[in-house]
């Protein structure tokens, strides 16, 4: 079914929907978040520890407290949905509606929510042995 | 001084795409790129077709794009400019020939903001009071002469030809920050959609492109975080 067209204008009449707006507003707060969580990631994994001294007893340790299994949470998150919408609008802007865009979308969607289930299940469900 | 000119050429009648063509004028410095347009076509060769009326800045219809830039060429001095000049139609739109591109689209999107002052009470005996703060708070976007600099030099708008563009984001700027005016629910609904303001990417090219300075990108980031806080 073809969108009703404003009388005025001949235009589609623009649906309720908000989607867009609050896609624009996560952008701005995520964006301003991921600013802060990854610098703090920088500075505690490769400032103050260094990639040579991070190993799984030093996950196990920092996975005991609930606050670092959240702030990762927290990153992996915001960090993915973020870059996951800007993959969206690039696609919006640089494909025409029609087969390829659907195709590149599905990829996106699948991809990064499984990404996202994926690092989830790890950091939520992770026992030490 | 000898002005250089390269100017994009289309006739539907007899091409099949647009082509370049080089013209070499006698100009005054202090001349506009109108006026060397002009002698091209008054001099060299009658065919060539735009769009002009006033030719002092203020009608809007000679908006072209100049060196890769969208500007009025009866507002730019020939002086000011590297040679060739380089002129070409508005890009994004159909070209109708040579200079003149088709704006009806442009036109309906500038109509579906509904540009004009709506209030349903009852007139006043004088007039609709307004303090000089409220007049001063849509004054910037009152200065839009529908040129179409800033529409066609936004990418979002080239890639999607039905986003409302930041030309018609303007004209409902001045009506929403209008104390005056009623119908602002109406005019954010429009502007509220995929093809509405959330298409702009904040390139600024639409600031860089007007003609007369406003500020579109400011203005278009009000509107949207009007519709922010009407929704929070």
């Amino acid at each position: 079914m073809s969108q009703p067209l404003d009388y005025r204008s001949g235009r589609p009449v623009p649906t309720e929907n908000s989607f867009e707006l609050f896609a624009w507003f996560f952008m701005r707060v995520s964006g301003v978040l991921l600013l802060l969580l990854a610098i703090g990631h920088l500075v505690i994994m490769h400032l103050i520890n260094s990639i040579d001294n991070i190993n799984y007893q030093f996950v196990v340790e920092r996975w005991k407290t609930p606050f670092w299994r959240a702030y990762d949470g927290l990153l992996l998150f915001l960090a993915l949905i973020h870059g996951m919408n800007g993959i969206r609008t690039i696609l919006d802007d640089y494909l025409r509606p029609g087969g390829w865009r659907v195709f590149w979308m599905s990829v996106l969607y699948t991809t990064g929510f499984i990404i996202l289930f994926a690092g989830f299940l790890t950091i939520f469900t992770f026992q030490p042995q | 001084m000898k002005v250089e000119l390269r100017i994009q050429r289309f006739n539907p009648e007899k091409d099949s795409k647009p082509h370049f063509e080089n013209y070499a004028v006698e100009c005054e410095p202090t001349d506009r790129v109108l006026d060397a347009i002009l002698q091209v076509k008054g001099v060299l060769d009658g065919s060539l077709t735009l769009r002009k009326s006033c030719a002092h800045g203020i009608c809007g219809s000679d908006g072209m794009q100049i060196n890769g830039r969208n500007m009025l060429a009866c507002k730019v001095l020939v002086k000011n400019l590297k040679q060739p000049i380089v002129i070409e139609p508005l890009k994004g739109f159909k070209i109708v020939k040579d200079l003149v591109v088709d704006m009806k689209s442009f036109f309906e999107k500038y109509r579906s903001v509904q540009p004009y002052l709506q209030n349903e009470d009852p007139v006043p005996e004088k007039e609709r009071l307004q303090s000089p703060a409220e007049r001063e708070r849509f004054d910037d976007t009152t200065k839009c002469i529908l040129c179409a600099c800033c529409t066609t030099a936004c990418p979002s708008f080239w890639s999607d030809p039905n986003y409302v563009g930041p030309a018609a984001i303007v004209q409902a700027h001045r009506f929403l920050f209008d104390s005056r005016d009623k119908a602002k629910e109406e005019r954010l609904n429009v502007l509220d959609s995929r093809e509405g303001v959330w298409r702009c990417r904040t390139i600024f090219n639409c600031s860089d492109a007007c003609p007369r300075e406003i500020d579109v990108t400011r203005a278009i980031s009000e509107v949207k975080r009007n519709l922010l806080f009407k929704k929070l």
